[in-house]
């Protein structure tokens, strides 16, 4: 799975130039997010996709296309910090209300709404993380899952989403650098 | 002072240097037709709007220049779709203006709505949809940029009809600031390097010239590379011409329908040099046996081309002509005569199987059309549009092209029904040049009615209909791989030549191979477009072949001259 970090123009419609052009290159979307960000005018998408060495290249350099796009970070091999949030409705019964109670900070999870026969779980983290609470309450009964898909931040000073310096450069460098040195 | 979103548009194409636009009226445009009649610009009627955007495509790849397409709303739109994608899967720069409903209207279904830059979000290389004036200057402008820079390609702008009417003061904008877009690059010099050692070490290298050449002007650049280094030069379908067929180094035509000796030199090859092609797979058969031995550098605008189809081994993203001129002078001279030598050998017995050495039979093979058509219009700036199916390919076999832009032809997406529209666009856009058209029985019936366009503007072409009486390449390959079951492709034509003189233009037939020349002599003569329904052999194939997904190096080759073929008997 990789994981692309991407600023683009905050106007009308990128999102679907975004999402239509990895469907159209043979990619599948596991999830996309996007937000403003410190900038304004800048949204910020995270999307993981999945494809082997060339595919992340060829993704790259085809979002570079995009007028909208100003940068592209894969920052799948670069150590970063991955987050998802997830909020789970689980079935309960009086005696596994209890247990599942117990679960939860093991988890760091929350409980955040409780009722006669089912409880609410927020829990934020990777997504093994989240992977793994959902497989140790499979066995009580998920009644509904909902996730807000990977967000990614590089870890220490460096940053995905450095404002621009000078506006008509906006992350020339960067670019430049990573679509000229394709040869593996 | 203040204009309309209409006259705002027209204003901005003239300071873009348009004269010239092809395009069909309708409700929701008509605010710009109207101020149109006020700006120098030629207006070019068209039949169907497909054959505005093959003609402003064919103007395109005449000169290098933006070509102009208009069409209404809805119907209109959406018929531009075939050519607006003909154009990006070629790279032409070609900017499509459309109507659109009234701003307020968008999204209920109005009259003749359709989302037309939803429609091509996938097939241009940006587009627009503009709903006020103020905006109207600075996206004819930006439109302009992206579709010729970098590598080019075709941009739709949509304007709602309350924005062609509506007012705003016109401010001509400054260059285009578009901070996302990056359509140049330089190699970086670590990989010049690498590309360097690979070519001075080389022994058995090839040079596969593709369009970006003619896209780049490199023509020269890339002789002068390939006579320091004494490295032969395969051509793709949209690279010839970008280097003179007549030039010794130049093979002829690699692929599909590439000769055999130059497939197998590719095959046997220990460096491929990509100029400016994109390994499209009509190129390079099976990838997983596609010249195995060779190192390959390619040298393309385009990062995303890198690794598509091709694994190489050195990438050179920036423009050719530029890269070419850094690593020329730290090319060394060597002496490669042996493997030129040793692929002059692999022409072997290809000359004994050409059509062109079988004994006259009496009957009319499209080869001989062709040959014969060089040989007559060599004199002269002559620029050949090709349809597609096998005529395009005898075309691409027999006419040698010695000049860049003198083949028009849609490769990558075999667009029937491109030639004769895109013939019209390349003569408006090069008047001095004589064009002619060659096309298929059945794609020629696909644009036809723009023979009304050609009269109605007094267009000055002239047509030759190789009629086979077949959609003749799929019938090849319903001869080779379907047991000759021929569904669907015997057609029953109309006469052409009536058709034509309905028209008010002038028509000849031709049935015999003594005929061709002075057929073709006299339309050359003749004033005014002429259409020569040639009758070729019906069943003739071409070849060679590699039939799709095989190795590149396993051709269908013409039966030789001494065992005829069906066809031939
Ligand atoms: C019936 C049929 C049969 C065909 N058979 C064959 C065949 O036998 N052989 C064959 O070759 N083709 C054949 N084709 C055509 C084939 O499908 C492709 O269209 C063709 O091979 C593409 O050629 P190309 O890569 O040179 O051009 P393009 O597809 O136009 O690619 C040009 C490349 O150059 C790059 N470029 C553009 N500008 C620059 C610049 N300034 N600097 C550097 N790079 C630049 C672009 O980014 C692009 O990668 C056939 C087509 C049809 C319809
Ligand atoms: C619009 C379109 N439809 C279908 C095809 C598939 N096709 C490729 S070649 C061909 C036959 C062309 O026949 P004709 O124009 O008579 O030319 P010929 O091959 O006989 O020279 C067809 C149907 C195509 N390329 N384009
Ligand atoms: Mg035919």
């Amino acid at each position: 799975m990789n994981t692309f970090v991407v600023l683009v123009e905050d106007h009308p419609g990128v999102l679907t130039r975004v999402s239509g052009l990895i469907r159209r290159r043979g990619f599948n979307i596991d999830s996309i997010t996007v937000g403003h960000t410190e900038t304004a005018g800048v949204s910020r998408m995270t999307i993981a996709v999945e494809a082997d060495e060339f595919g992340a290249r060829r993704i790259e350099a085809n979002l570079y296309k995009l007028l909208e796009v100003l940068r592209v970070d894969n920052v799948t091999r670069q150590p970063s910090i991955f987050r998802e949030l997830a909020i789970l409705k689980v079935k309960t019964t009086p005696e596994t209300r209890a247990q599942i109670f117990q679960l939860a900070p093991i988890y760091r999870a929350r409980i955040i709404d409780v009722s006669t026969e089912s409880l609410v779980i927020e829990i934020t983290g990777n997504q093994d993380k989240v992977q793994s609470l959902i497989d140790v309450l499979e066995p009580y009964g998920i009644l509904e899952i909902a996730r807000t898909g990977r967000l990614a931040m590089l870890r220490g000073t460096g940053t995905a989403s450095k404002p621009p310096e000078d506006e008509q450069d906006f992350g020339a460098a960067k670019a430049e650098e990573d679509l000229i040195s394709h040869s593996v | 002072m203040k204009k309309t979103g209409a006259q705002i548009l027209f204003e901005s194409l003239v300071r873009e240097g348009v004269t010239c636009v092809f395009g069909y009226p309708g409700g929701a445009i008509l605010p710009a037709y109207d101020a149109m009649l006020d700006y120098p610009i030629r207006h070019i009627l068209v039949r169907h709007e497909q054959g505005a955007t093959h003609m402003a495509d064919g103007y395109a790849r005449a000169t290098g220049q933006v070509g102009v397409a208009i069409a209404t709303s809805g119907p209109g739109a959406t018929n531009m779709v075939t050519g607006i994608a003909t154009a990006m899967m070629d790279s032409v720069p070609i900017v499509c203006i459309t109507g659109q409903v009234g701003s307020k209207a968008i999204g209920s279904d109005a009259f003749q709505e359709t989302d037309i830059t939803g429609i091509t979000l996938p097939i241009t290389k940006h587009n627009y949809l503009v709903t006020k004036p103020e905006e109207v200057a600075r996206v004819v402008r930006e439109a302009f940029y992206v579709a010729r820079s970098g590598r080019p390609g075709p941009v739709l702008i949509d304007i709602t009809k309350d924005c062609q009417q509506s007012s705003c003061e016109f401010v001509w904008p400054e260059e285009p600031k578009l901070r996302g877009y990056r359509p140049s690059h330089t190699p970086s010099s670590r990989e010049v390097e690498q590309a360097l050692e690979l070519i001075n070490s080389a022994k058995r290298p090839i040079i596969l010239a593709g369009r970006g050449i003619q896209q780049s002007n490199a023509r020269e650049a890339v002789l002068a590379f390939a006579e320091q280094a004494n490295v032969p030069i395969a051509m793709t379908l949209l690279g010839l011409g970008a280097i003179p067929a007549s030039h010794p180094l130049n093979l002829g035509m690699m692929g599909m329908h590439g000769e055999a000796w130059v497939n197998t030199a590719i095959q046997e090859a220990d460096l491929l040099l990509a100029f400016g092609m994109r390994f499209d797979d009509r190129v390079t058969g099976n990838v997983k046996t596609y010249a195995p031995n060779a190192k390959k550098i390619h040298i393309d605008i385009d990062p995303a081309e890198l690794n598509k189809n091709v694994r190489v081994d050195v990438g050179l993203i920036g423009d050719l002509r530029t890269t070419l001129e850094e690593l020329q002078p730290k090319i060394a001279a060597t002496d490669r005569s042996d493997w030129i030598a040793y692929i002059s050998m692999l022409k072997g017995d290809s000359a004994v199987r050409d059509i062109q050495n079988l004994p006259d039979n009496g009957h009319l093979y499209a080869a001989h059309v062709i040959n014969d058509l060089w040989r007559e219009t060599r004199d002269r700036e002559t620029i050949v549009v090709t349809d597609v199916g096998q005529h395009q390919m005898w075309e691409a076999q027999y006419y040698k092209h010695e000049d860049p832009r003198s083949l028009i032809t849609s490769g990558g997406l075999g667009t029937m029904g491109f030639a004769l529209p895109a013939a019209i666009g390349a003569k408006v856009a090069r008047p001095d040049a004589e064009v002619w058209v060659v096309v298929g029985d059945g794609g020629f019936q696909m644009t036809m009615c723009e023979l009304a366009t050609i009269a109605q503007e007094g267009i000055d072409i002239n047509i030759a209909i190789i009629n086979n009486g077949f959609l003749g390449m799929v019938r090849q390959w319903q001869e080779f791989f379907y047991e000759r079951r021929y569904a669907a492709t015997p057609l029953v034509n109309p006469d052409f030549v009536k058709l034509t003189e309905a028209f008010g233009l002038k028509a000849m037939r031709v049935e015999t191979r003594g005929d061709v020349v002075p057929a073709v002599r006299e339309a050359r003569r003749h004033q005014g477009t002429v259409l020569i329904d040639f009758r070729v052999e019906q069943e003739d194939s071409v070849y060679p072949m590699v039939p799709a997904g095989n190795d590149l190096h396993n051709m269908i080759r013409r039966p030789s001259a001494i065992v005829e073929t069906g066809a031939d008997a």
